[in-house]
């Protein structure tokens, strides 16, 4: 078959696979403000609550473990400071894991352990969640929008 | 208990930040289940790809 067939076959297979997804949500100003919100406090929940349930969940499980696995490694967990631009930037990317965030800095968590090597990757790894919470909570808000299914 | 320290590897830290990333990655930058899946392959490919050809690039500066 020619690579021209071959697009034309690999277009409509898309078309079909699209047209099984559920349709695109009509933009709801209310969802598109509470959905993130939700997201970002409850990893993965800004899906659920639009239906999007196995998105939802491997995002939870996915941002929620990539977290308490940098716990469990004895990473750093930053708190509000004006010091140094990267303890500064480190604080945002930590905030963004939301409720995680919240709850380890309640039960006093994530106190960082600098003589091993490895709480250095537990620090990278909750800053790095923080942000793909954050990603992911954009994500809701944009199927919120009606701009995703 | 639930935090006990754990220690991982370099290598094992690596990947289980690539599966972890690209699963996010795959769901939020595409529409379609299918190219999620794809999207989400090709993000760990790289991901694992980039870990082995910088130890091999580190390995080669360190002789």
């Amino acid at each position: 078959m020619s690579s021209t067939g071959k697009n034309l076959e690999a277009a409509l297979d898309r078309d079909k696979a699209r047209a099984a997804q559920p349709p695109l949500t009509a933009a709801s100003p209310t969802m598109a403000v509470v959905a993130p919100a939700v997201g970002w406090l409850i990893p993965g929940a800004g899906h659920i609550i639009q239906g999007r349930w196995i998105r939802g969940i491997l995002l939870m499980i996915s941002v929620t473990c990539m977290f308490v696995l940098g716990l469990k490694m004895q990473g750093k967990i930053y708190a509000f400071n004006t010091g140094d631009l990267l303890d500064m930037l480190g604080f945002i990317g930590d905030l963004g894991a939301g409720g995680l965030y919240i709850v380890s800095r309640a039960l006093d968590l994530g106190s960082g352990a600098i003589f091993r090597a490895t709480a250095d990757y537990g620090t990278k790894f909750m800053i790095v969640a923080g942000l793909l919470n954050v990603i992911a909570s954009v994500d809701a808000h944009h199927i919120a929008l009606g701009k995703k299914r | 208990m639930l935090l006990s320290p754990l220690q991982l590897s370099h290598f094992a830290a690596a990947l289980v930040f690539a599966i972890f990333a690209s699963v996010v990655f795959g769901i939020t930058q595409r529409e379609l289940p299918k190219d999620m899946l794809r999207y989400g392959l090709y993000c760990f490919s790289l991901f694992i790809g980039g870990v082995i050809v910088a130890g091999w690039a580190m390995w080669l500066i360190k002789r």
